[in-house]
């Protein structure tokens, strides 16, 4: 058994940055996650492990550090917060078409605009459908947990070394700020710089003397071979959603109503569900893990098997029964609840949404 | 006396130039007779003769050289617009043995990425950056760029550069000289052999600085002609930036050893 610790989802995070191996993170400051570069500067990970820890000045610096150093095959990683990622999205376009691993933390708050610093779930569409500019995708790796998010930093780190290509954790507020038991893993070691330069022969590191010099870049001015690369990608992406799609489910078995929901949601319609079936009805909660690429398949076995009704609950208005409707195809009621700008709603609220939209609707 | 062909001439001995390795046999993608290729081969020659090809990595802007990459044969990254710097940042953070550039043009050091490049100098990075001030936007075909002269008709400044209006140009290497975190600030030229081998001089300075580990920036600008965009032929277009450019972007060293030069 690793070791136990009481700490916030943000710590966790920074925690298992460290022993995950990694060697850069490069952060700005912002509410609700403060507490990811707060808690590397005070850990001294460069004593630790020799990661490298800085403040840059923006997130749109922070985002092309991550260009530059992933961009040399070593394990980088930031973290921010919705107006924080908005500024990413640049980047993270960039680094998806020059195919650079990376891992993002977007610790989401309550938008639009600089919106407040309360929990919310309202940055799905910018996760999942891409954000930036270009025909690209993002690995989307939802955590619901304190655990989780020390579980899927190395999780993130395989993944994105895996297929050469940006992923991102997305929690938001409640879980960033809340604490909780976790368990740590063990202290993975850092690759050493033989090991980076024999593993990644992508990397730019310095030209080999043997062999070519290596180019990273997303431009190609020839639209024949920039479309040929755009096939390549999609290619990837099409990988990506045949192997890598994560997700649970709870009470399923003999549901006869499915919550979908992933993170804080789907913490809070776990309560949901242990009311209703306290009154009798059969609900089951299906949370994706992955949000992108997003669990089709079991949303689609469910309604084969013939579901009455799919409750989307998600702290926005309503962004991810968008790809619930997409699997569904209008062969059941698929309906949508949830508080937002910073709200939370209440196990009771989601019970009475699933009672009067989906069950009494 | 038997006339003397091009065979006659071309032997090991007779060789007083070569090109280097460093550069790639792709033709440049420059107009002919802009500052850029010589610039770009000043900085392959210095890495070649500093045997460090090997352990060079290089990022590329957005503008008229946004495919450097192409041309210089090292490792390369191509940046997003502005962004070079902090690309440059992390590579030398987490590999401070290798030897790191940027290669950036006025619009792309000293607009957009305004932020990156102040930063990045005031940080103290241990990096080169080269800064080609043409001061217009080349690539995007002669818009005002931050370096633009005042009264300097440009695709956006068409009656001339009013600074009441549209700004006054900005002196970026002194900025940057006066920041705690540069180590070497010059500004320099290569319009004609003597610029050329004062900045080949300046270059491997800065490069020289880096494998001493200097603390901070070695920073060069290099004031460069755009005959296409300023709408001149090559050679006028070189005696109008000595009349006009020079007496504005003063040639020279601003900074050596962290220390600014009293000029």
């Amino acid at each position: 058994m690793g070791e136990l610790k009481l700490m916030k989802g943000n710590e966790a995070l920074a925690e298992a940055a460290i022993r995950a191996g990694v060697d850069g993170y490069f952060g700005y400051p912002i509410t609700p996650q403060s507490e990811v570069i707060e808690y590397l500067m005070a850990e001294k990970p460069y004593e630790r492990t020799g990661m490298v820890v800085l403040q840059a000045e923006s997130e749109v610096a922070s985002i092309n550090m991550l260009y530059g150093g992933g961009g040399t095959g070593k394990k980088v990683m930031t973290s921010s917060s919705s107006p924080g990622i908005s500024l990413m999205q640049e980047g993270l376009s960039y680094l998806a078409g020059a195919e650079i691993p990376c891992v993002v933390a977007n610790v989401v708050r309550g938008g639009p605009g600089l919106g407040d610093i309360q929990p919310a779930q309202s940055d799905y569409f910018q996760s999942v459908k891409g954000g930036g500019h270009g025909d690209y995708r993002l690995i989307v790796l939802a955590p619901s947990s304190v655990q989780e998010m020390s579980d899927f930093v190395p999780l993130a780190f395989d993944l994105a070394f895996k297929y050469r290509t940006p992923a991102l954790i997305i929690s938001d507020g409640l879980i960033g700020q809340m604490m909780e038991k976790v368990e740590l893993f063990d202290q993975m070691p850092r690759l050493t710089d033989e090991e980076v330069i024999k593993r990644h022969p992508w990397a730019t590191n310095g030209k080999p003397v043997r062999g070519e010099r290596r180019i990273l870049t997303s431009l190609d001015l020839d639209p024949h071979r920039l479309e040929s690369h755009n096939w390549h990608l999609q290619a990837k992406y099409k990988t990506i959603e045949e192997n890598e799609v994560r997700f649970e489910m709870l009470h399923c078995e003999d549901a006869e109503y499915i919550i979908v929901a992933y993170g804080s949601s789907a913490r809070i319609a776990q309560k949901s569900i242990q009311l209703a079936r306290e009154k009798g009805i059969k609900v089951g909660l299906l949370r994706p893990i992955t949000l992108w690429p997003f669990p089709k398949k079991p949303i689609d076995e469910l309604t084969k098997r013939g579901i009455k009704g799919f409750l989307s609950v998600e702290m926005s208005a309503g962004q991810m029964i968008e790809d619930v409707k997409l699997v569904v195809e209008g062969r059941t009621k698929v309906e949508h609840f949830g508080r937002y700008g910073g709200v939370i709603h209440s196990p009771e609220q989601v019970l009475e949404a699933l009672e009067q939209k989906i069950i009494g609707g | 006396m038997s006339e003397i062909t091009l065979q006659d001439i071309i032997k090991p001995e007779n060789l007083v130039y070569k090109k280097t390795s460093l550069m790639t046999n792709k033709a440049l993608s420059y107009c002919p007779g802009c500052g850029h290729g010589t610039t770009h081969r000043l900085i392959m020659e210095v890495i070649e003769e500093l045997g460090k090809e090997n352990e060079t990595i290089g990022v590329a802007p957005v503008g008229c050289s946004v495919l450097a990459y192409e041309f210089m044969n090292v490792d390369m990254q191509e940046a997003a617009h502005g962004r070079a710097p902090a690309l440059a940042t992390a590579i030398k953070r987490l590999w401070p043995g290798k030897v790191v550039f940027t290669y950036q043009g006025d619009g792309d050091l000293a607009a957009i990425g305004t932020a990156e490049t102040i930063h990045a100098c005031n940080r103290g990075e241990k990096i080169v950056m080269v800064f080609i001030n043409n001061g217009i936007y080349g690539m995007t075909g002669g818009q005002m760029a931050p370096t633009t002269l005042p009264g300097m008709k440009t695709a956006t400044s068409p009656y001339g550069r009013d600074v009441a209006t549209m700004g006054n140009p900005l002196k970026m290497t002194e900025l940057v000289a006066t920041l705690p975190g540069t180590y070497y600030v010059t500004r320099q030229s290569v319009q004609n052999p003597a610029a050329v081998r004062k900045a080949k001089k300046a270059i491997k300075k800065a490069f020289q600085n880096q494998l001493d580990d200097k603390p901070g920036v070695s920073f060069i600008e290099v004031v460069s002609n755009c005959n296409s965009g300023w709408k001149m032929e090559p050679v006028q277009s070189n005696i109008w930036m000595e009349e006009n450019m020079f007496p504005f972007y003063q040639i020279g060293d601003i900074k050596v050893d962290g220390k600014l030069i009293d000029r």
